[in-house]
């Protein structure tokens, strides 16, 4: 399987985030999450709850780019997404525009909050998502941009801050790696690199120092998972647009 | 019985400067649109706006008509990014109360009971608590736990565009969602909802979709295309070609200008009417 795609890997790392979640809400914010979350229904988490990206729950597979699956299971306006959330049956795989040693995630805007460089969404429903239930982050392009000493605003909360009971930081995959936040004192460690990426090469690529003892390399998807990507959940490889060939 | 359909004018003409308006909807989803354009057209300034936002904010903001923005974000949902929200904020033009958007939703349903707050988790730990210092945490008297309290939202007004509505208020939502317009308007002193089509009372479609009864409603204008160019499902959906030149106009001041000179100045029958020249001209192109 030689052929296989930095973004199909990508896609398994996803899906292995919610592998164990059982019956819950999974809200991937990218392509190659949604391909993820998709492709862990299909094979080993069978009953998470997925949202056509409207307001609906739906059954089913369906391709990214393509029209939802015609089942659909029950209605989900934002209210009740915001239900599901205080509820904290829910898996979030959020972006983030910067994320820091300790996991806290900005959205919100860079520079000074009173008169930004820039102002980007806003934090959304991050500050919520974080404190409620589990959360993920997906970073397609691996940089010290992204991955900062300091975040201008925290939106998602880290693990130096008191999230409170429920706070649940996951995992963070990137273009390059995986990552959680179980390092010594809740800081970032390194879990396994993708092929042909080396534990050097995501350092290099991180504006702070993480915490790496065992890295191993990222899954190669298994045949069927191949088969699922390609035939069935991303015919049109919408995924290579977010993450490039190696 | 009252009748209380009205123009978008005489919306207008019942707010004042300095007041606290609430908009429906959700990012570029069923925006009460032609509201907001009267909003721009009048002489009205110095607005606080509560708004899950989109280009209701983004316009009111060209305008110059805010002064203080309470928001959990604001996107054009296919562009992620509103143009004009952007530039407002990094020239510092309006005092931004950014809170994560599920503490809006509580502020909103806080003034609608009216209860002082709602406590929740939502925003601690975050920078929310650092850029709006005047938020307070509250114990649990039963546990212990520290919560945050959500002030109540009060508005004075709020603004929201349904698919039907009789005329006397009642109005019903023929989309995938709500969002949150019926707290919104019982958050407000007076709501007024604009609505693709007025009907006869009892004709407003399926029961469980009349979740706007007329006791939270204070007016009722009919407004076809009142949304445009947010989506106003099933009647319309978003009109992204028009959205797109919304958005190229906005990142340049000239553009923009011959833009508001060509939709906005004018009062909204000539708004929808050069929407329409303007898609002729495109479609014969």
């Amino acid at each position: 399987m030689s052929d296989v795609t930095r973004a199909e890997v990508c896609a398994v790392a996803c899906a292995e985030a919610f592998r164990g979640d059982g019956e819950i809400l999974v809200s991937p914010m990218a392509l190659v999450p949604s391909l993820g979350a998709r492709l862990a229904r299909e094979t080993f988490e069978p009953d998470l709850l997925l949202s056509d990206g409207e307001a609906s729950y739906v059954a089913g597979p369906w391709p990214l780019g393509g029209r939802p699956p015609a089942t659909v299971e029950a209605w989900l306006p934002f209210r009740a997404v915001f239900d599901i959330v205080w509820a904290g049956r829910r898996h979030v795989m959020m972006g983030a525009s910067q994320l820091d040693r300790f996991g806290n995630q900005n959205i919100s805007c860079i520079g000074p909050f009173e008169k930004p460089t820039n102002q980007l969404l806003g934090v959304r429903g991050a500050p919520g998502n974080t404190v409620n239930h589990a959360t993920s982050y997906w970073v397609p392009k691996h940089s010290p941009r992204v991955f900062v000493e300091r975040v201008d605003m925290v939106s998602g909360v880290g693990t130096d801050k008191d999230g409170g009971p429920f706070h649940d930081l996951r995992r963070v995959v990137t273009d390059l790696a995986v990552l959680d936040l179980a390092g010594p004192g809740g800081t970032m460690r390194l879990l396994s690199v993708h092929p042909g990426v080396t534990v050097e090469d995501v350092q290099a690529a991180t504006g702070f120092a993480l915490h790496v003892d065992d890295v191993v390399e990222s899954r190669l998807p298994t045949d069927e998972e191949l088969r699922l990507i390609r035939e069935v959940l991303d015919p049109k490889n919408l995924r290579a647009k977010e993450v490039a060939p190696a | 019985m009252a009748d209380k359909r009205m123009t978008e004018e005489q919306v207008v003409a019942e707010l004042r400067s300095g007041m606290t308006i609430g908009v429906g909807g959700w990012g570029s989803r069923r925006k009460p649109m032609s509201l907001v354009r009267a909003i721009v057209r009048s002489d009205l300034t110095d607005l606080t706006v509560v708004s899950y936002g989109g280009p209701d904010v983004g316009l009111l903001c060209a305008a110059g008509k805010v002064n203080k923005l309470v928001y959990g974000f604001v996107s054009l949902d296919s562009i992620p990014l509103e143009p004009h929200f952007q530039a407002a904020r990094k020239a510092g033009a309006v005092e931004a109360v950014e809170w994560d958007e599920g503490m809006v939703q509580w502020g909103l349903y806080a003034a609608a009971a009216r209860l002082p707050f709602l406590p929740t988790r939502a925003g601690l730990g975050s920078d929310v608590m650092r850029v709006n210092p005047g938020l307070k945490t509250v114990q649990d008297p039963y546990g212990g736990e520290q919560l945050l309290a959500v002030p109540a939202l009060h508005l004075d007004a709020a603004l929201v565009h349904l698919n039907v509505a009789d005329a006397r208020g009642n109005a019903a939502f023929h989309g995938p969602d709500l969002y949150f317009d019926d707290l919104f308007c019982q958050a407000a002193e007076k709501a007024y909802l604009s609505c693709e089509r007025i009907v006869p009372a009892g004709e407003l479609g399926e029961l469980t979709r009349t979740r706007i009864a007329r006791w939270m409603v204070h007016g009722v204008v009919e407004a076809p295309h009142g949304a445009h160019f947010t989506s106003c499902v099933p009647d319309y959906d978003r009109d992204e070609a028009f959205q797109r030149e919304y958005v190229t106009a906005a990142k340049d001041p000239a553009a923009w200008a011959a833009f508001r000179a060509r939709f906005l100045d004018g009062d909204e029958a000539s708004y929808q009417a050069a929407v329409k020249a303007w898609r002729e001209e495109r479609d014969a192109a």
